[in-house]
């Protein structure tokens, strides 16, 4: 269980998060979803130790992030954000084995070689394993940190923005890993979405923001409503149900 | 392994640049030798260990430094380290005369010289880690080098400022420390140093995978559960001790350092520190020693070597970098 | 932070205190030059000639130089879109350096407007190479960009010592490293009136910076030849670099601070904050002159000391509020 706790961001006085509560229980594919600048990936980021918090805590499975070794937290959380430049020349491969570090410290075993075949896979990877990460498109690229962060295999990931440089056939296919990997392997998995249609689609919870605070939260059918989408957007929206799932249309 | 579109393989690589190293090792040795030999040997031997030493020094922390900082053009120097030596040189001669300066133990000298540095880097890190440095680390990590670099220009002015007011005959001894120089290495002072490198190697030996970790940036490290503040910190304390010890024994050696990782990044291919590290180590050394050799045997010069290659360095190094090669 | 209300009045009032303390720097200085002296009998002649071939000089010699250099890093600021950039953070200082260097080396007996064109074409030639490589390097953080140009900068400098230092011009390039005013004299001074022209030009030009400092696709948005505006600008800071570099030497940091302080209170207008900016440079430099020819008077600290120092102080401070936020 994710544990968060009046946890508060501040820079130069201007706040970001706002004495953010929050607790997400373990299992399921959960997204973070608002405005511009409503505060999400500094939340993410909060929760997965990249940045300190002003004030407040966060625990996962009871650890707290700013006191537990990074090293134990790192075999049971792993967060992708968004721009990742890479200076070191890497091959597709190289980089997905790193997901490895925290388990094996850098020496591969074949449970970790598994691994990387596997994450490489479920990627649709395997003809680039040994391309270098900066002769990739945008697209590749990010499926290539994904692979790296899935082959770390931990309880909970974070990731901030995935389908970023997605076209619609990967992002739906991203989507569905997502799921699967939530449901075959009973993982957590937290995403910062914008589309939240995708929020809607695949989510089993949906967590909103606005100026820095959680405003809404709950399954989509209870997130997905005209009312919420104005309270969360200031937009008006229509919502229609297809085959179980609901449909948020705001382009007018 | 991937599908291998390297055109050599590292450990070919790094076995022609052992052969060659050893091969001009073995030519400065020997070539041109007249008189005794067990003479020639002591002094030609002093020399190569301490291009042995300065090269591996600057080699690795270097390489080590960019890493770090994510960046493969910055080198330690720009933390002002070797302002700071040129500081202490101008203010030693300046208080107390070139003939009392020239009469000073050298292992004192030394032993001031790479505490100053020590301890001036060290206060800096621990200044802007536990005090300035609020908020992203990472931003804390460039504002550390702007730092340095700040200093820098002040240890300038006031070395500049100093300089100008000194006898000028004393400033001629002040110039003579301003360059690097292998040809009046103290062999004390080499093993000294030689000690302290050792230490320093054999403390970050255990790190070496954590390197390959710290090069891919501060998000993945921290994601890949390395203790990011504390690795920078070790690092950064080892590249100090490296550069002081380094340029108190023959002095400032700046943009070498470039040079040397960037080829080494561009021969090896791989982004394994326990591959590149010695490349870069092999690459400075063969160019020191094969540079000095070319420099006494045929040109018959003494003295100028550093700033020949700081020279050559410089210029390589802005070729690689508008070519566009340095990502 | 938002602009402060500043009523129009101020501008005045601020040149007024700059013409104060221009007076008071009239009158700073060995021999005794006041009203009393000048308008006394017997003096008189002396005392003019004191005030009229060197005071006077020397006073338009740090107005003009200290607002063309905080003009010059304004106007690099936006060119490169940069808030840490200035000629001796790209590049430009020291390749102007290198290019007099060049000039005494091959042609010692060109004319000063000679000089100043050489080493105004290789200034330009640096800043050029810093854009290029600028282009090729990844830019994590805004800090990453001083960084590579304080590199560059090393390594003209290199290149410059290693030459300087076979052909004993050394202490020549370290006369033009640390600004210095106390040799201005009437007929020296004078290539500085250039670089106010430059100036000139740069406030007419002002909209077009501010919208090439917007980026190259707003710029041909909004319809400007973003080609021209650079090529203008970068000919411009060049030019003025190279001026001041040649009559007094470089003074550091000066670029920098003044064009951050003033955008602070001010934002970020061209049109706006130009004439704050000159002004406040050339008030920074009528004090730190003022205070280096006080503190050890009879003798005096060179105006290069002064600004590394208390532009360090200054620089530290600005880098240090701004940590944690957008830096």
């Amino acid at each position: 269980m994710i544990d968060v706790k009046t946890v508060t961001k501040r820079y130069n006085g201007t706040v970001v998060v706002d004495g953010v509560s929050l607790s997400l229980p373990a299992g399921g594919v959960i997204s973070l979803i608002g405005a511009n600048g409503a505060g999400k990936s500094t939340l993410l980021s909060i929760i997965s130790r990249l940045l300190p918090m002003s004030s407040g805590t966060v625990e996962i499975d009871g650890l707290d992030v700013t006191t537990t070794p990074g090293e134990v937290l790192a075999r049971r959380l792993s967060i992708l954000r968004q721009d990742n430049q890479i200076m070191s020349r890497l091959t597709v491969e190289d980089l997905v084995a790193f997901g490895r570090y925290p388990h094996s410290k850098g020496r591969l075993t074949d449970e970790d070689r598994g691994h990387i075949r596997n994450a490489l896979r479920y990627l649709d990877l395997e003809p680039l394993a040994g391309r270098f990460l900066d002769e990739l498109s945008g697209g590749q690229r990010q499926r290539a940190f994904i692979a790296m962060v899935l082959c770390q295999d931990t309880e909970y990931i974070l990731l901030d923005e995935p389908l970023n440089n997605l076209d619609v056939k990967h992002a739906v296919a991203m989507m569905k890993l997502f799921r699967r990997t939530a449901d075959e392997f009973g993982k957590t998995i937290v995403l910062v979405l914008h589309d939240i249609n995708f929020a809607s689609c695949y989510s089993d919870r949906i967590v909103a923001m606005r100026d820095g605070r959680v405003v809404h939260q709950g399954p989509p059918e209870v997130i997905i409503t005209p009312e919420v989408i104005h309270d969360v957007y200031g937009v008006e929206a229509q919502v229609m149900e297809n085959a179980g799932q609901r449909i948020a249309l705001y382009y007018q | 392994m991937p599908a291998d579109r390297r055109i050599l393989s590292p450990t070919v690589v790094l076995g022609g640049l052992s052969a060659l190293t050893l091969l001009s090792i073995a030519l400065f040795m020997t070539l041109g030798a007249r008189g005794k030999w067990d003479f020639i040997l002591a002094f030609r031997g002093t020399k190569v260990a301490a291009m042995v030493l300065v090269g591996y020094a600057v080699a690795v922390s270097t390489v080590l430094f960019q890493t770090i900082t994510n960046n493969r053009i910055l080198t330690p120097s720009v933390m002002g380290f070797d302002h700071l030596f040129r500081l202490i040189q101008t203010v030693l001669v300046f208080q107390f005369g070139s003939g009392l300066v020239a009469s000073l133990d050298p292992r004192l000298r030394f032993g001031v010289e790479v505490a100053s540095m020590v301890v001036f880097s060290g206060l800096l890190y621990w200044w802007l880690f536990n005090g300035a440095g609020r908020g992203d680390n990472r931003r804390s990590l460039h504002l550390l080098l702007l730092v340095g670099i700040v200093f820098g220009v002040l240890f300038r002015s006031v070395t500049g400022f100093l300089q100008r007011v000194i006898d000028p005959n004393e400033f001629l001894t002040v110039q003579d420390r301003l360059f690097a120089n292998f040809n009046r290495v103290d062999v004390q002072l080499l093993a000294v140093s030689a000690l302290v490198v050792l230490a320093v190697s054999l403390a970050g030996w255990r790190w070496m995978r954590t390197f390959d970790v710290l090069a891919l940036g501060r998000d993945a490290a921290i994601n890949l559960g390395v203790e990011h503040r504390r690795a920078v910190m070790g690092v950064l304390v080892m590249v100090s001790i490296l550069v002081s010890v380094s340029t108190a024994l023959v002095g400032p050696v700046t943009f070498f350092g470039l040079l040397v990782a960037n080829l080494a990044y561009l021969v090896v291919r791989s982004h394994r520190h326990a591959l590149i590290l010695p490349a870069a180590v092999l690459l400075a050394v063969l160019t020191l020693v094969a540079g000095q050799l070319v420099l006494e045997r045929v040109f018959g010069y003494n003295a100028a070597l550093s700033i020949v290659i700081e020279f050559v360095g410089g210029l390589a190094f802005l070729f690689i970098l508008v070519r566009g090669s340095a990502r | 932070m938002k602009p402060l209300p500043l009523p129009i009045a101020t501008l005045p009032l601020a040149a007024m205190g700059i013409g104060l303390l221009a007076a008071w720097s009239l009158f700073v200085g060995v021999s005794d030059v006041s009203l009393a002296t000048l308008f006394d009998g017997g003096a008189t002649d002396q005392a003019t000639q004191v005030l009229l071939v060197s005071r006077l000089p020397r006073t338009l010699a740090l107005i003009l130089a200290g607002a063309a250099m905080a003009v010059s890093g304004l106007l690099l600021q936006m060119l490169v879109r940069n808030r840490f950039v200035e000629p001796s953070t790209a590049g430009t200082a020291e390749s102007a350096i290198f290019g007099m260097m060049m000039v005494s080396l091959l042609a010692p007996g060109m004319p000063v407007l000679g000089r100043m064109a050489v080493a105004s074409l290789c200034a330009l030639a640096g800043t050029g190479l810093f854009l290029a490589i600028l282009r090729q390097v990844p830019l994590r953080s805004p800090l990453v960009v001083p960084l590579v140009g304080i590199m560059l900068g090393g390594v003209i400098t290199a290149m410059t010592e290693f030459i300087a230092y076979r052909q004993d011009l050394i202490q020549s390039v370290r006369a033009w490293e640390t600004g210095d005013f106390s040799a201005i004299l009437l007929g020296r001074y004078e290539l500085l009136w250039l670089s106010a022209a430059l100036t000139g030009v740069a406030y007419l030009a002002a909209d077009r910076f501010t919208v090439a400092g917007m980026g190259r696709d707003v710029a041909t948005n909004l319809g400007i030849d973003h080609r021209k505006v650079m090529a203008l600008g970068l000919v411009i800071v060049s030019m003025t670099t190279a001026a001041v570099i040649a009559t007094c030497g470089m003074i550091p940091f000066l670029g920098l601070i003044v064009p951050n302080v003033v955008s602070l209170v001010r934002g970020d207008n061209m049109r706006g904050s130009l004439p704050w900016v000159a002004l406040m440079g050339a008030g920074l430099v009528l004090a730190c002159d003022i205070a280096g020819r006080l503190v050890i008077h009879p003798y005096e600290i060179p105006i290069g000391t002064m600004m590394g120092v208390i532009g360090s102080a200054l620089f530290l401070y600005l880098l240090l509020r701004r940590n944690g936020h957008a830096g």
